[in-house]
């Protein structure tokens, strides 16, 4: 197999469905159990809570939901209860598809191949390198900025936002098409941010497979497989860091994004 | 890699997700915690309110110790006055009792004297008749010379 097959194999989703009507079974699946996992251990977890001396795993998670807790404190003003949960799960759920990112590239696909017993088998374990996912939970937030936008300001506060910011009352047309470049590009941003960090670092991943794989070959492969193992294990530890940092920048400016959609145009306007 | 239904699933999952985990996730770890904060918060605030009120009973006993130093100072005082008082009205009614036994016994005396005087006198004046009787060597009339005799036995 070249290289240009290995990688494009690789980053074929396995689907179903022809046009828009395409249904990414392996994102769809690994999301969805990653969400139970959370689900699962969550209410496992609720079973046995106690208040007095909690126990190794509970303070890890009650150390997470401080973190998320701290955050929605400091960047969001006023109170909203849907913000924290929201952005806990987000925080999760992200990380958590992040992270099939570092189980070694050619693991799962290979079980998969496998099991059903096709060698060419498609299979992206990474649901985070699907737009379709990112665009899911950018879309979602921005359904909630907009709702909260309206409700907080009223409809005619919200037209007022596009008709007077930022540039005030005599550059209307010039306001509306700002306004709207700035709506519009929080969920572009949100969900291309993550698609695209995500999506790099799983190409460098296959990439550096690609040293020990297609380059070593015969008495190379002494030098090749080392250099692999050795690149891999460096980006591994640096993607660590890149997952939870994506995980965090899309929790932090949801609610920032939130927040701004909850700000009255009254206070800031005038 | 294009957009197709899948964003659709996703959404789907997504507000399902946030919907389990504020469910099952945030709202009872986040109740547990604000409890358990807000226990902590009480039981300083009571340990503090504890404190002040032991601080305050503190002062408290002080005064009441003081008072009842200051009572009993008075109580003292006031027996060692009423003490001295009774020594000073006993030392007068004892100078009083001792005047009025001296004055009483002064009286006896002198009644004493005067009875003896008075025994003497009747004395003499039956020596002085035996005395001139036996001069003159006859019997003499007492009541008739008893004038006499009384001027004599006033001159003694």
């Amino acid at each position: 197999m070249g290289t240009v097959e290995y990688i494009q194999h690789h980053l074929t989703n396995n689907h179903i469905g022809e046009g828009f009507w395409t249904f990414n079974l392996d994102t769809i699946v690994v999301s969805f159990l990653l969400g139970a996992l959370i689900v699962f251990v969550a209410a496992r977890l609720g079973r046995q809570l106690e208040s007095g001396k909690p126990g190794g795993f509970q303070n890890f998670v009650e150390s997470i939901l401080d973190f998320v807790a701290t955050n929605v404190r400091d960047a969001f003003p006023g109170h909203n209860p849907i913000i924290a949960p929201l952005a806990l799960t987000i925080f999760l759920w992200v990380w958590l598809m992040n992270f099939m990112d570092l189980i070694p590239v050619d693991l799962l696909p290979y079980l998969y191949q496998l099991i059903t017993g096709d060698p060419h088998a498609h299979l992206k374990v990474v649901p985070t390198t699907d737009l379709n996912t990112t665009l899911a939970m950018a879309f979602t937030v921005f359904a909630l900025i907009l709702y909260y936008n309206i409700k907080i300001k009223g409809v005619v506060g919200f037209i007022k936002m596009f008709l007077f910011h930022p540039f005030g009352k005599f550059f209307v047309p010039v306001n509306v098409v700002m306004t709207l470049i700035e709506e519009v590009s929080k969920p572009l941003s949100l969900a291309l941010r993550l698609f695209g960090n995500m999506f790099a670092g799983e190409l460098v991943f296959l990439l550096i497979a690609l040293i020990g794989g297609t380059l070593a070959v015969g008495a190379a492969a002494l030098f090749w497989a080392p250099l692999q193992a050795i690149l891999d294990f460096g980006w591994l530890i640096f993607h660590l860091l890149v997952i939870t940092l994506q995980a965090f920048i899309f929790m932090v400016l949801t609610i920032v994004y939130l927040g701004m959609a909850h700000e009255d145009d009254a206070e800031m306007g005038h | 890699m294009s957009i197709n239904a899948t964003l659709l699933i996703q959404i789907i999952a997504f507000v399902l997700l946030i919907w389990f985990v504020n469910k099952v996730l945030w709202g009872p770890l986040s109740k547990l915690m604000e409890d358990r904060q807000k226990k902590i918060a009480d039981g300083l605030s009571a340990a503090e309110k504890g404190k002040h009120e032991l601080e305050l009973a503190e002062q408290r006993a002080k005064e009441v110790l003081k008072e009842a130093k200051a009572q009993a100072q008075n109580v003292l005082s006031q027996a060692e006055k009423r003490g001295s008082e009774i020594v000073e009205d006993a030392k007068i009614k004892a100078t009083e009792e001792a005047d009025r036994i001296k004055a009483a016994a002064q009286a006896e005396l002198e009644q004493e004297v005067s009875r003896a005087r008075e025994d003497l006198r009747k004395e003499v004046s039956t020596l002085v008749v035996s005395g001139a009787e036996k001069i003159l060597n006859k019997e003499v009339d007492a009541a008739a010379h008893n004038d006499m005799l009384e001027t004599l036995v006033k001159s003694i």
